[in-house]
């Protein structure tokens, strides 16, 4: 996993709620056994037509839109527990999504890949996008060691939340199987003690 | 000891270390496989030279992505083919079992892990699937993970986890006629809303979910995380034990009695504290039916499409997609297609309650409908019962098992624009196919409409008999 630190960035508006991960990544395109290529579909049916056209009202055909950070509405990621799509927005090109509420497996499954989540409150959610609205070129910092987000043209700064150890991973560019595998002993102790019941 | 949850007993037997903040190492006592979600993390497996730490505790099958006919032909799509190819390999490769296309055990993960009595109370059980919380109903902890968490629990048997928050549901009192299970967590999540449980477990209890069946809690459960809920779970009693005696996994003889013993202990403490609580009346519950696009949009039958003064963009997105207005009623309401099927409600009992509906009616002639058994097993007791010709003369296509229509990988798509109630648990947009405008419903509701050609009340069914 690519370690994160700080990002500034344009950011890219999303201002829809709830949005699924059929949405981010849609099931027909989940037939591949590798981890690369998904962001050629990331948002596949809000993004293209029944004729693989581009919809010209989506922001991601939207060349004023651009940037590593995506702000969207609240409850993004709700639905599948599919990684694909944390995979397809990275490897569209995003490192951050912003929003005032993440649905759980989602936002595992982000940490899990370098990408960050960072939950903001509904009225400075609200703030990025009126910025991005006034200024496509609006820049955004996220600073994961100081866990700061910051709206430069208005020059507010919040803290948001992420648990210490998902931290020194994302900011090492560790993940979970080097530390599971780093305690195998504990383990193997663990089920000594409770004598598991195996299939 | 103070008093503790269902949850704490449970999670706190499989606590094997601490990570540092809140996040704990959860061992975990099953894990289930299948096509979609692992072939990545095998791919991780071998890159780092990891084998399958304990593969006795994972059970593979094939279900996302397989055809709903002639399962006995090769795939013929290229890509279907070599995912269904992968994971067999991957089972072989590292010593899993898998009950594959053509298996006798063959079925949706969440269908194939209780009735064959892998799923016990007090277990720990993951998978990469969201409605893995299906198995809560047997009183364990479940649910759904990423790809790279099932990377770890083949690695390692172990996830990091933080200790969910927790949420107790009470149903008080008793279902009308022609309300079932599907009606009450349908009713739940459009009262609390789709992301009313996030960050919670919820423990389901009271009288009206004591009186469910086995299969009845699963479809409860298994449609927490569509609240956004980690998972749910019921504690286990008498019916739970009777369901799992004589299951080929389940403790046999004298271990039986032994565990039942165990598994007794695995309830709510009087006076445990739960960080949110709610009651609901059963008796109050209609029929329900989905009018947007979450599970979170959903009215009882008889009601209109909510107005609301401000309509954020959202509400007014999911309703042009569905094609319906504010204020409309949904009782009525012409539909094309009919699915039942997936891991909420394609089990024998919910085959049984369509049959009992439909037989020696014939469905309207408008009207596409489709039976996907939950598993080869509920399939063969389908046939053994003779559900299959009920089915048959009723004008119904009853399919081979899988999850077909619920998340259309398949060739099971609904057409753009067609309405399309099912049984499954997401009504997102172009879940069932692109355009596809879904109506979630129970498998009464389903029948009812399917003979009707539009949105039915099934209870004027049970009035009238
Ligand atoms: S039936 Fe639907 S919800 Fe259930 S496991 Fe299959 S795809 Fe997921």
């Amino acid at each position: 996993m690519q370690a994160f630190k700080t990002l500034h960035s344009t950011a890219v508006p999303l201002p829809i709620e709830e949005v699924d991960t059929d949405q981010i990544i849609p099931a027909r395109f989940l037939k591949a056994t590798t981890r690369e290529g998904f962001g050629d579909n990331l948002f596949r049916d809000w993004r293209y037509d029944e004729k693989g056209q581009p919809r010209a009202g989506f922001v991601l055909n939207n060349p004023v839109y651009q940037g590593k950070i995506l702000l969207a509405g609240r409850n993004f990621g709700c639905g599948s527990s599919r990684e694909h799509a944390a995979w397809a927005l990275y490897d569209y090109g995003f490192r951050v999504v912003v929003s005032s509420f993440f649905a759980d497996i989602f936002r595992a499954n982000a940490l899990n890949n370098g990408l960050l989540p960072v939950q903001v409150s509904e009225e400075v959610l609200h703030e990025c996008f009126s910025a991005v609205e006034a200024d496509p070129a609006a820049r955004f910092v996220a600073d994961l060691a100081n866990q700061r987000f910051k709206i430069d043209a208005t020059g507010r700064a919040v803290s948001f939340d992420i648990d210490p150890y998902k931290k020194h991973c994302l900011l090492e560019g560790l993940d979970d199987l080097d530390y599971l595998l780093s305690i195998q002993n504990d383990i193997l102790r663990y089920e000594q003690q409770r004598a598991a019941v195996a299939l | 000891m103070s008093a503790q949850t269902l949850f704490d007993k449970i999670w706190s037997r499989h606590i094997v270390a601490r990570a540092g903040g809140d996040t704990e190492v959860l061992y975990i006592d099953r894990h289930f496989i299948h096509e979609v979600t692992s072939p990545q993390a095998f791919e991780g497996l071998r890159q780092r030279q990891l084998p399958v730490f304990r593969p006795a505790q994972t059970i593979a099958t094939a279900d996302h992505n397989v055809p709903t006919r002639n399962q006995q032909l090769p795939i013929q799509e290229e890509r279907s083919r070599s995912q269904i190819e992968q994971l067999s390999r991957n089972c072989a490769d590292f010593g899993i079992e898998l009950y594959g296309l053509g298996h006798p055990r063959q079925g949706i993960v969440h269908v194939i892990g209780p009735e064959l009595g892998i799923t016990q109370p007090g277990m720990t059980i993951v998978c990469g699937d969201s409605h893995t919380s299906t198995h809560g109903a047997f009183g364990c902890i479940a649910f759904g993970i990423g790809t790279s968490q099932v990377e770890q629990t083949l690695a390692t048997q172990c996830l990091l986890q933080q200790k969910p928050k927790q949420m107790r549901i009470r149903v008080e009192g008793q279902l009308q006629a022609g309300v079932t299970a599907k009606d009450i967590i349908l009713h739940i999540i459009s009262r609390l809303s789709a992301s009313g449980g996030t960050g919670h477990f919820i423990e389901y209890a009271g009288p009206a979910i004591r009186a469910l069946s086995m299969e009845a809690r699963m479809t409860i459960c298994n449609m927490s995380i569509e609240m956004g809920a980690r998972g749910g779970l019921i504690a286990p009693d008498e019916t739970t034990f009777r369901y799992l005696k004589g299951r080929p996994f389940a403790p046999q003889g004298d271990a039986f009695a032994k565990a039942a013993e165990e598994w007794a202990s695995l309830y709510t403490d009087e006076g445990a504290a739960f960080d949110a609580e709610y009651i609901f009346q059963a008796g109050e519950i209609e029929p329900m039916v989905t009018f947007g696009t979450n599970p979170g949009m959903g009215i009882g039958i008889s009601q209109r499409i909510p107005e609301p003064e401000k309509q954020s963009p959202s509400f007014r997105k999911a309703l042009s997609y569905m094609g319906l207005q504010p204020g409309q009623q949904m009782k009525g309401q012409a539909v094309q297609y009919v699915f039942i099927g997936s891991c909420t409600n394609a089990r024998i009992e919910d085959l049984r309650s369509v049959a009992s509906f439909v037989k020696g009616k014939q469905k309207s002639p408008g009207i596409n409908a489709m039976i996907v058994p939950g598993s080869r097993q509920v399939e063969a007791q389908a046939k053994a019962e003779g559900l299959d010709r009920i089915f048959a003369e009723a004008g119904f296509d009853f399919r081979e098992p899988g999850c077909s229509a619920c998340l259309g990988m398949n060739e099971d798509k609904v057409p753009a624009g067609a309405y399309c109630v099912s049984t499954s648990n997401r009504n997102f947009e172009g879940r069932q196919g692109p355009g596809a405008r879904t109506i979630l419903a129970s498998p009464l509701t389903a029948a009812a409409t399917a003979i009707a050609g539009c949105l039915a009340d099934v209870r004027e069914h049970y009035q009238q008999n």
